[in-house]
This record gives structure tokens, sequence and C-alpha cells, in this order.
């Protein structure tokens, strides 16, 4: 299992256009973290604090931070499709396979560096999100500090998850651009699905479907935490109320959708002449 | 004999087309193959099968007298197919690293197989920046690495200029004499002929001859001969059973032999017949002659 990341981490890291990606994935998040809870003061008109909004005390901090961060998922998203549209246009995939590399162990190698970066980025946005937190919140007891850790849990799901999905779609059209764009056709595609259960059978069970499908149910790991928010400032209004915990079925969801994409990449390229 | 590839009635099909037509053969350690065809034969497409990037369509073909799985014995292969294809951003030595990575080979070894192809000097330049020449050799180089039971050539001189097919077969034949088990695809009959000891020629997939050069070209050769007595030395021919059939091209005339026979003793036999020749130039097919000659039926 080393041998195959370090053998993906070297075809990475000397190039270096995904090299930079890779480096705005991860700093750009955390250099939003940090900006976003400095006091800003704006020409001594007023001072904007996010801090003092709130957001950044425990449990709250670890939904919002991993809420805003897995936006930032998109920069490795290229990284993803690049590394194999570029094993196609050189056509190293096939001196790959000849020297001696499975073809099982081409996609494990990619699926393990996903996870690798994946797990890095939780690391990184634990870490950030715990010294904010302390720094901010009003409450510093262990009990609720670690309370709602599993929006890490989510967080890392839903970055493999994801790239998972452009893994498979690099594979199947093995161009990068052309991965990229089917992403936003499966945005679209969802929410036709979404339109035509809804004309068929009503909201309510249109979102049960979308909650099904695979970029949706990425979503749904972690709900938006805006609500939340003005929940806490505004107790007293109970309508606002919503879900947005962790379930174990919406888990179960995306490990089920991430194992069958790493699972049809692999069929793709065993079925495939190259 | 050590066997390293066996081949039982392979077949691959591309759609409606068959690449590979039931197609037998065995690789033995120590002698140099040659895999012979016109373009578009199988010849590519066959050793995609067997180097795992193809899939067959039936048949079976086991490396190692099957004790091992194919991936890991590719670790034990070393083989160039078409063109090179290394990480263009990445210079010669790091490609060559990450060859080792996949193959196992510890890196001590590239200095030295750079050092073989005349690569050493450039092995920190960026791959992009290579001549297909020096593409080329690096993946030799790369198919070295790991010291391999068998070097799998395919047109590895395809696109050179002479030098460096020069160099490239300079090399071939370098590595042939130390000992390694060699199988070269190519089009290039010299080619062939210049380093292989066995021969597989294919057509449209099928197997039309597989054994030794030296047995492939079967014929006795033949005689060109001029002589100012047409007419006897042309009735000789005919009523001579050593004879297969004379060809008139003028003043020159070309007779096949039926049973070995040299010179010498023709010429004696001639002047006991008071045929006196003014031309005689005894020959052997070449391997060009034969190819064509097997791969012009239809």
């Amino acid at each position: 299992m080393l041998r195959l990341v370090n053998l993906e981490l070297q075809k990475l890291l000397l190039n270096r256009a995904s090299r930079v990606l890779i480096f705005i994935s991860f700093v750009l998040p955390f250099t939003v973290l940090i900006l976003s809870s400095i006091k800003i003061n704006f020409f001594g008109f007023f001072t904007l604090e996010l801090g003092e909004l709130g957001i950044f005390n425990f449990p709250i901090i670890w939904h919002i931070t991993t809420f805003f961060a897995s936006y930032f998922k998109l920069f490795f998203a290229i990284v993803v499709v690049s590394m194999i549209g570029n094993e196609y246009s050189n056509k190293t995939i096939k001196q790959n396979l000849i020297d001696g590399l499975s073809k099982k162990e081409f996609i494990l190698s990619k699926f393990y560096t996903i996870v690798f970066f994946s797990f890095l980025a939780t690391v990184l946005i634990g870490l950030g999100s715990f010294f904010i937190g302390l720094y901010y919140s009003s409450y510093t007891e262990a009990s609720i500090i670690f309370r709602e850790t599993e929006f890490l849990l989510a967080y890392f799901l839903k970055l493999v998850g994801f790239f998972s999905l452009c893994l498979f779609f690099g594979m199947l059209v093995k161009r990068s651009a052309f991965a990229l764009a089917f992403l936003f056709i499966l945005y679209i595609f969802e929410w036709i699905i979404f339109w035509i259960v809804t004309e068929a059978s009503g909201m309510d069970i249109a979102w049960k479907v979308k909650n099904f499908l695979p970029l949706e149910s990425m979503y749904k790991l972690i709900d938006q935490p805006f609500q939340r928010v003005l929940m806490t400032k505004y107790p007293e209004k109970i309508d606002m109320a919503y879900d947005y915990a962790v379930h174990w079925y919406e888990i179960v969801i995306v490990l089920g959708w991430t194992a069958l994409f790493v699972f049809l990449s692999y069929r793709l390229l065993k079925n495939r002449d190259l | 004999m050590e066997t390293i590839l066996t081949i039982n009635n392979l077949t691959k099909k591309f759609g409606y087309l068959t690449a590979v037509k039931d197609l037998s053969f065995t690789i033995n350690k120590g002698n140099v193959y040659g895999i012979l065809g016109p373009n578009g034969s199988g010849k590519s497409t066959t050793l995609g099968i067997v180097l795992n990037v193809v899939n067959k369509t039936s048949g079976d073909f086991s490396w190692f007298n099957g004790q091992i799985s194919t991936h890991e014995a590719l670790k034990k292969v070393g083989a160039i197919i078409e063109n090179p294809n290394f990480y263009p951003y990445m210079t010669a030595y790091q490609n060559l690293k990450l060859v080792c990575k996949i193959k196992g080979v510890d890196y001590g070894k590239i200095n030295e197989k750079l050092s073989i192809v005349g690569l050493l000097e450039r092995k920190d330049s960026k791959f992009s920046n290579y001549s297909l020449g020096m593409k080329q050799r690096l993946a030799i180089a790369s198919a070295l690495l790991n010291d391999p039971e068998i070097l799998i050539l395919d047109e590895p001189t395809n696109g050179l200029d002479p030098q460096g097919i020069h160099q490239i077969r300079t090399l071939i034949k370098q590595i042939a004499s130390e000992g390694t088990t060699i199988l070269l695809a190519s089009h290039l009959l010299d080619e062939v002929e210049k380093v292989c000891s066995h021969v597989v020629v294919l057509r449209k997939g099928e197997k039309l001859y597989s054994g030794r050069v030296d047995e492939m070209i079967s014929s006795h050769g033949f005689f060109e001969l001029k002589s100012a007595q047409h007419k006897d030395l042309v009735s000789f021919l005919k009523n001579n059973p050593d004879f297969i059939s004379v060809k008139e091209e003028g003043e020159l005339f070309t007779a096949f032999l039926n049973e070995p026979m040299d010179a010498s003793t023709f010429n004696k036999l001639m002047f006991d017949r008071g045929i006196i020749l003014s031309h005689l130039v005894k020959r052997k097919e070449s391997l060009e002659e034969q190819f064509l000659k097997l791969t012009d039926k239809t």
C-alpha cells in the first residue's frame, strides 16, 4: 500500500500544475479560516469579527468549518481527473502495466492517494478548527469540545466519495476537461430527476430520491449551517428547527457510492484494450 | 530447455476484425526471436496480450510455465511497445526511478543502465527535451532495469534516423550476446535476419511459419549462369533432376537447386559436358525473398 501511494505521490509532486493545485486546495481553505477568525477593521468605520457571531464556539465550529472547507474540494478534484487524464494522454498507463503494475494496483494507487489527501485535509481542518475554537469558544470543557466531531468524519467521507466519483469520470472519459464537464452534467441530471419525481409524486418523495443520488448524498453529509446559526440567535423560533446531524444512513449511502465508483473504475480498466 | 513464454491458440477479435487468429508458439530461454509480418498482421496485438494491456478473446498464454501471475511475471520482463512512453515533466532519472518502484528494483541500477545506452550525461534533462533516438534508448534502459529474463521490443527502430537505427541495433546485438532472450517484432527483414536465430512469421493474424531462421531459408540456393551455348545449357538443366526449375532473363539463367551442390562441382560438370560458362554465381535466397514468398500466398 505504501509503495502504491509512494508511486502516485512521485507522479503528482513532480508535476508543477498538480503541485500548485494541491497547494491551493490545502492552503486556501486554511487561509480563509484564519482570515475569518481575525478581527478585520474597515478603515475605522466598523470592525468585523466573525468570532463574535458565535460561529467559532464549540461544538458548532466543527459544523461550520467542515461545511465551508468542503467547497475547496474542487481544486483537488482537478488534480484527480488530471492524474487519470495525463496517464492516458502520455500513454504512461500502458507503460505502467507493461512494467508490471497490475490493473488493480493501478486503480488502488489512485484510490489510496485520494484517501491519503482526504485524510490530510481532514487533519488540517480538524487542527485548525480546534485551535481557533479554543481561542474563541466560551466553552472549553472536553465534553463540549469533542461533541459533534463526527462532522470531521463526514468531511473525510465526503472528500473520499467525491474524489472517487472524479476518479470514475476520469477513467470513463480519459480526458480531464471532459471529466469535469461530466461532474456538472451529473449535477444537472440530479436536478432533472428531482423535477421528474416531483411532477410524478410530489416534493417530499423527490427529496428522498435525490438524497440517494451521488452528489446530493455527499452534500447531505454536512447540512448547511446557516439556519443553525440563526437558531442559536433566535432560540424561540421553533419553526426554524431542522435536522442537521450526520446520520449513519447518510454515511452508508456515500460509502456505497464510493465503493461502486472505485469498483466501476477497475472494471472499466480491466475490460479496456489500451 | 527452459520455457519463458507459451502461447496456445490465442485469438483476438476487434469487433468483426480478427487481429490474431489461433496463434501458438513457444519462447525458450537463450534464443533471439523475431516476429515478422507486414503492417497490421497482429504483431503488436500479440505482444499487447502477453503484456497485459490487451484483453484476449480466447486461448491462453503463460509466463515461466504459469507458476506466477502475469503482472508478477512482467516484473521479470523488459518491454518496449511502439513509442517510448514516459512522463514528459520528469527527468530521465526520475522516470527510471518510477519504473524501479513499480518493478521493485534497487535505484543503484539506474546509472548503470543509463550508461549502457549512453544517456548518463543527460540523466537530469526532462524527457520532453529528448530527441526520438534518445527517448528510444531511454526506453531500452528502462526495459533493462530489472536485468530481465526476456527483452521484448516492438519496432524499436521505427522512425529513427540511420545513426539511431545503427545505435539501437548495436545495443540489441550486445544485449543478445550477453545471453538475454530477446523477442523482436519488426517488419524490417534485414533487422530480423541480422539479429534473430528464430522467427515467427504472421500474416493477417495467422502463423505462417515458426522455427529457426536458417531453416526457413530452406532451399539449397540457386545458380546464376551465363553461357554462349544457350541450347545445350537449357536442355541439360531441364533434364537434370538436381534442378527444380530454370528461369531465363535475357542472357542470364537462374537455376534453382533441388539437391545441395557446390559451385565447383557444378562447374566441373559443365566443363565435362563441354559447356563453357562465362558467369557462375551461387546464391541463397534472402529472408526477404522467402518472406515475400510466404506472405504473398493468399
